[in-house]
């Protein structure tokens, strides 16, 4: 049951902007009903006592594709370019933006959705940035949709020409799976986390487009071999860039800064 | 734990069609997931039971085809068959390995009832 209004959301994700604690928007699918429609003939394909086989040849996640591409062309016809964080909890995707959001939004429009769990804090931190953004909470749903996306999208008072930086739900697994409709993909590892991680959770970083190797401030006081993890994660996918840096002491920052900057104004 | 909202997507889009189809009940469902498709098939299973309850699948067998994957070598073009991202090619060794099948992931077709029972 929703805290908020009282409605039953059934693990449902629910909208939320900062510092506005009355604010909350369901991401329902809007229910069509089934009618009771059978307009056409049934007699014609009834075989006694066994079923029939209908064809379907359908992707599964077809519906989140479709949904996923929609979302595309609406940040095609604006000019936003969105990128979709990936990482595993606690590898720092919030701190990032947080490093890299006051330089970038001097030179375009940026904007953010959030995606966790619960509560608003991440996004109460990038509000903190004088950016707009908002929250999607997925109660118990493990990684972000094309629909919540969607939802959020629309909620969101963005520019045109915006970088938008979706933050996923921390989790190495299940968003690799869900197309949001974004440009690209960058995947986050800490080197808190093994330099085994790409071959340990591989779809993930054979969908990336980018992927950061964060806090390398912290490589002299752990066992991670940097230069390991990259061959790891070459052998999952050898188009993947690669940056090395540390959001906390902003070392290696200005590379990725000038490569996200080279690519906003390709797009 | 992708696989219960997976579930949920396929049990909605087979009880779409099996209504449009006029079908008492769903018997089976039958479903192709590349062994690189990122899905676990006993978690889909264990999720479908769940996911159907209820439902006009909800007596449906789910059977599941796990065709393997097939890569192929960038540098010198030999196919081979391949089970996880990191392969490497068994003729050069080389890692620039596209992969060419392995990451379908589709509801092939189901068996409708006509009686209600």
């Amino acid at each position: 049951m929703c805290d908020t209004c009282g409605c039953s959301t059934e693990g449902g994700a629910v909208l939320r902007k900062p510092g506005q604690s009355d604010y909350h928007l369901h991401v329902n699918e809007h229910e069509h009903a089934h009618g009771e429609h059978h307009s056409h003939e049934h007699g014609d394909h009834h075989h006694e006592g066994s079923g029939r086989k209908v064809l379907l040849e359908q992707d599964v996640l077809q519906k989140n594709n479709l949904l996923a591409e929609r979302n595309r062309g609406y940040f095609e016809a604006r000019g936003i370019f969105a990128l979709n964080f990936l990482s595993s909890p606690g590898s720092g995707k919030t701190s990032l933006l947080e490093k890299i959001i006051p330089a970038l939004k001097q030179r375009f429009p940026v904007a953010v959705i959030e995606g966790d769990q619960q509560t608003t804090n991440d996004a109460d931190r990038i509000q903190a940035l004088g950016v707009p953004v908002i929250q999607i909470n997925t109660g118990s749903g493990c990684h972000l949709d094309a629909l919540m996306v969607n939802r959020a999208m629309k909620e969101l008072e963005m520019q045109d020409n915006s970088l938008l930086c979706i933050e996923n739900v921390g989790n190495l697994v299940c968003p690799a799976l869900f197309d949001l409709g974004e440009a690209l993909k960058v995947v986050i590892i800490s080197v808190t986390e093994g330099d085994d991680k790409p071959l340990k959770y591989p779809t993930i970083f054979h969908e990336a487009d980018i992927c950061i190797l964060n806090k390398i401030d912290l490589l002299p006081y752990v066992e991670f071999d940097a230069a390991k993890c990259r061959e790891n994660a070459m052998r999952v996918n050898h188009h993947l860039e690669w940056f090395e840096l540390s959001a906390k002491t902003g070392e290696g920052l200005a590379a990725w800064q000038e490569w996200l900057e080279a690519t906003m104004a390709q797009h | 734990m992708h696989e219960m909202s997976i579930a949920l997507s396929i049990v909605e889009a087979v009880e779409e069609r099996a209504r449009q189809e006029g079908a008492g009940w769903i018997s089976e469902v039958e479903l192709l997931v590349g062994k690189l498709a990122g899905i676990e098939p006993e978690s889909l299973q264990f999720c479908f039971s769940a996911a159907a309850a209820g439902t006009l699948a909800a007596r449906a067998r789910l059977a599941i085809e796990e065709p393997e994957g097939v890569g192929e070598c960038g540098e010198c073009g030999t196919t081979f068959p391949v089970n996880f991202y990191y392969a490497e090619c068994p003729a050069c060794r080389s890692l620039r390995v596209k992969i060419l099948t392995g990451e379908e992931f589709l509801i092939q077709s189901m068996t409708i009832e006509e009686e209600e029972e």
